[in-house]
């Protein structure tokens, strides 16, 4: 039988068009052997919600240096136990103040990579943490 | 007289000795295997030898490569006197809150020795919607200041005479409606147009390359450019139209000379657009004004910058005949990496500002932004920003490097990286000429591909630590965090009060009749700018006016790729 393979949401959330983080990792990711969906830029909460759910994913990357990280992040967890839809593991990156990371991490954020992170570490703490989630 | 023949060495003597020097002194001490894994490559990729000699510089011509400053083709610098007729302009990139909040940082940066304003906008002003619209939730004041309508514009300017500050607005495809406010003000402080000075991005090309900030697909953006060039030639005399901007396409992950080629292509489409409309080439060119990067790799930069002199030069009097020298010029302001700054020990990052800086004066920057050390975490708090001011004022005062012209002139490594710049970039000129131009190139997405590109390459070359990038993949260690500026949520409540109180208290009939002339002029093709000046007078909000043209031009979807 061959393993499925994990399937990444790499989505933008907040009006900033800063996407050389996003692009980068999911061609990173991808050349790792994920399977990769990028949302473009600029997409709303409920429009990741229904993307990662039609598209079946294990992770949702979050993308966002624009500030609004501390409004539209509990909305897009939110949005996921409405769907029940809270199994999808939530990860996050960009411009975010060391001290929103512990709040952001109590709603249901399970990991905050910032600038400088290697995207081989992404890439090892999702293979980690899903294969811990499917045990 | 015997003797001193001897000393006057022919180019053959050197290429020998030079020869005997790479084989039998340099190799050898560089034999250890440590030395033979270092990497001596540019930030960029590009090979560095290990020296450069008059051998390097074959057919150099003083006065037609270099010249002197304030002359063809300008390589040292577009004035006689650079800094010592006049320093170059501190100009720090400021806008966070509400317009309040903003007035009063502008007040407190003038009055610690700034020369020039420059505004950020937040977010939904940069994306002409308005605070009240549902994508405007979160993003309220956060990475800079709120401008709905002209009453925000207002106060931000209150108690700042504009005729006697200049003041650069980072804007985009809302470029004509925030300059429409800000000719408003100047107007209601009783300054005519005619006397406001400063500068507005409105530089469509880099949005669709880099920064991804549009609304509109690229050809009435386009459009609407040029409208801003033809009213500003005649109404706004002192006022930069334009700033064809680097920085973004740098800040994307391009290499340096990609910056320089796509930069200076943009500028050409610009000018190729306005002169198909019917404008004069000297009439619009000298408010022309360029934007770049200045990033840690220094010698590239100061080549960087001393090539894009010469090329612009060079652009403007063969390719398009400007008889004007002003034309010629290629006036430019930089701002240091935000890229390259790191959230790992962040007070390293005042060095590499300064660094960055330097060089960027080193190059003839006609104004500077530099960035402050916390800039990865939030916007900048008053201390941070307050060194960066003062990195400026250090360099300015006490290193002596403003006292002599281009001072790096005739180094021969960099005079032979500014020639390689300048070919190279020239050649990529050439290819998007023969795609048609940079608005066709856009739509191939070729200079987005060859950016993604080389960010992922140089993301590579860190983790494979060819690049060494300090306290990120080498000389790590632990840093308490730092303490940053903060937006709380109570400058979203007070924004959306006073847009509330702007709809209520204005002429609603009026506003409407506007906004429809407006849709109607957009539909008639006709200059744009009255028809703006006329709906921000009467408090149209940017949102509206944005969407009435939303309805001729439709709004441009980006191809998903990566």
């Amino acid at each position: 039988m061959t393993k499925k393979k994990i399937r990444i949401l790499i989505a933008k959330p907040g009006l900033d068009g800063h996407d050389r983080g996003a692009k980068v990792i999911c061609r990173a990711l991808r050349d790792e052997g994920y399977e990769v969906i990028y949302t473009g830029l600029r997409r709303t909460p409920e429009e990741i919600i229904i993307a990662a759910i039609q598209e079946d994913v294990d992770v949702i990357g979050l993308s966002i240096l624009s500030g609004a990280h501390n409004v539209l992040f509990p909305k897009i967890i939110d949005l996921l136990k409405e769907k029940e839809a809270d199994d999808i593991l939530v990860i996050a990156g960009g411009v975010i103040p060391e001290k929103d990371i512990p709040k952001l991490k109590k709603i249901g954020i399970s990991e905050i990579f910032l600038p400088g992170s290697s995207t081989q570490d992404i890439g090892r703490w999702i293979k980690d943490n899903v294969k811990l989630k499917s045990l | 007289m015997k003797s001193l023949k001897k000393e006057n060495f022919s180019q053959k003597d050197m290429k020998k000795s030079l020869i005997f020097w790479k084989k039998e002194k340099y190799d050898k001490a560089t034999h250890s295997d440590v030395n033979k894994k270092r990497d001596f490559t540019s930030i960029s990729g590009k090979k560095i030898k290990e020296l450069y000699t008059p051998l390097d510089l074959d057919g150099f011509d003083y006065l037609r490569d270099l010249g002197f400053p304030g002359e063809y083709p300008y390589t040292r610098g577009v004035h006689p006197s650079m800094y010592r007729g006049r320093l170059w302009t501190m100009r720090q990139f400021s806008g966070f809150g509400t317009a309040e909040d903003t007035n009063k940082r502008y007040k407190y940066l003038l009055s610690h020795g700034q020369t020039g304003l420059s505004v950020a906008f937040h977010l939904p002003t940069l994306m002409g919607i308005d605070s009240d619209h549902h994508l405007s939730q979160g993003e309220i004041g956060k990475c800079g200041v709120a401008v709905d309508s002209l009453a925000d514009m207002e106060i931000l300017f209150d108690g700042i005479p504009l005729d006697r500050v200049s003041t650069s607005m980072t804007i985009n495809p809302p470029a004509a409606v925030l300059w429409a406010m800000y000719i408003a003000v100047g107007e209601k402080q009783g300054v005519s147009p005619k006397h406001i000075s400063g500068t507005i991005q409105n530089d469509i090309l880099k949005e669709y390359i880099a920064q991804k900030t549009f609304i509109f697909p690229p050809r009435p953006s386009m459009k609407l450019i040029i409208d801003t060039f033809e009213f500003g030639s005649k109404e706004v005399p002192r006022w930069n139209i334009i700033s064809i901007s680097g920085y973004h396409i740098r800040e994307a992950g391009s290499t340096a000379l990609q910056e320089l080629a796509f930069t200076l292509r943009d500028g050409i489409e610009y000018v190729e657009w306005a002169l198909e409309r019917g404008l004069e080439i000297d009439e619009f060119s000298p408010r022309l004004s360029f934007f770049f990067n200045a990033h840690n790799d220094f010698f590239e930069e100061i080549a960087k910058f001393r090539a894009a002199r010469k090329i612009w030069a060079e652009v403007m009097r063969e390719r398009f005949r400007a008889k004007n020298p002003r034309s010629w010029w290629l006036r430019f302001h930089t701002q240091t990496s935000g890229v390259s700054l790191t959230a790992q020990q962040p007070y390293n990052n005042t060095i590499r500002v300064a660094i960055q800086a330097l060089a960027a004066v080193l190059g003839g920057t006609q104004s500077l932004h530099t960035n402050s050390l916390d800039e990865t975490y939030a916007l900048p708090s008053e201390e941070a920003v307050t060194i960066a001011l003062r990195t400026q004022q250090i360099m300015a005062h006490e290193s002596g490097v403003a006292n002599c012209i281009d001072p790096l002139g005739g180094a021969y490594f960099v005079e032979k990286l500014t020639k390689e710049m300048e070919e190279e970039a020239k050649e990529y000129i050439r290819k998007i000429d023969d795609m048609g131009g940079m608005v066709k190139a856009v739509e191939f997405g070729f200079p987005q591909k060859e950016i993604a590109d080389s960010a992922y390459k140089y993301q590579k070359a860190v983790e494979k630590k060819e690049k060494i990038i300090v306290g990120v993949n080498a000389f790590q260690m632990e840093h308490e965090p730092i303490s940053t500026l903060q937006i709380d949520e109570s400058v979203a409540k007070q924004q959306l009060a006073r847009l509330k109180e702007v709809k209520k208290t204005r002429n609603n009939t009026y506003v409407k009749q506007n906004l429809l002339d407006l849709q109607k002029a957009a539909e008639n093709d006709e200059n744009l700018m009255p028809f703006i000046l006329n709906c921000v007078k009467s408090y149209a909000t940017l949102g509206e006016i944005i969407d009435s043209l939303k309805k001729i031009y439709g709004e441009y979807q980006e191809p998903i790729t990566y």
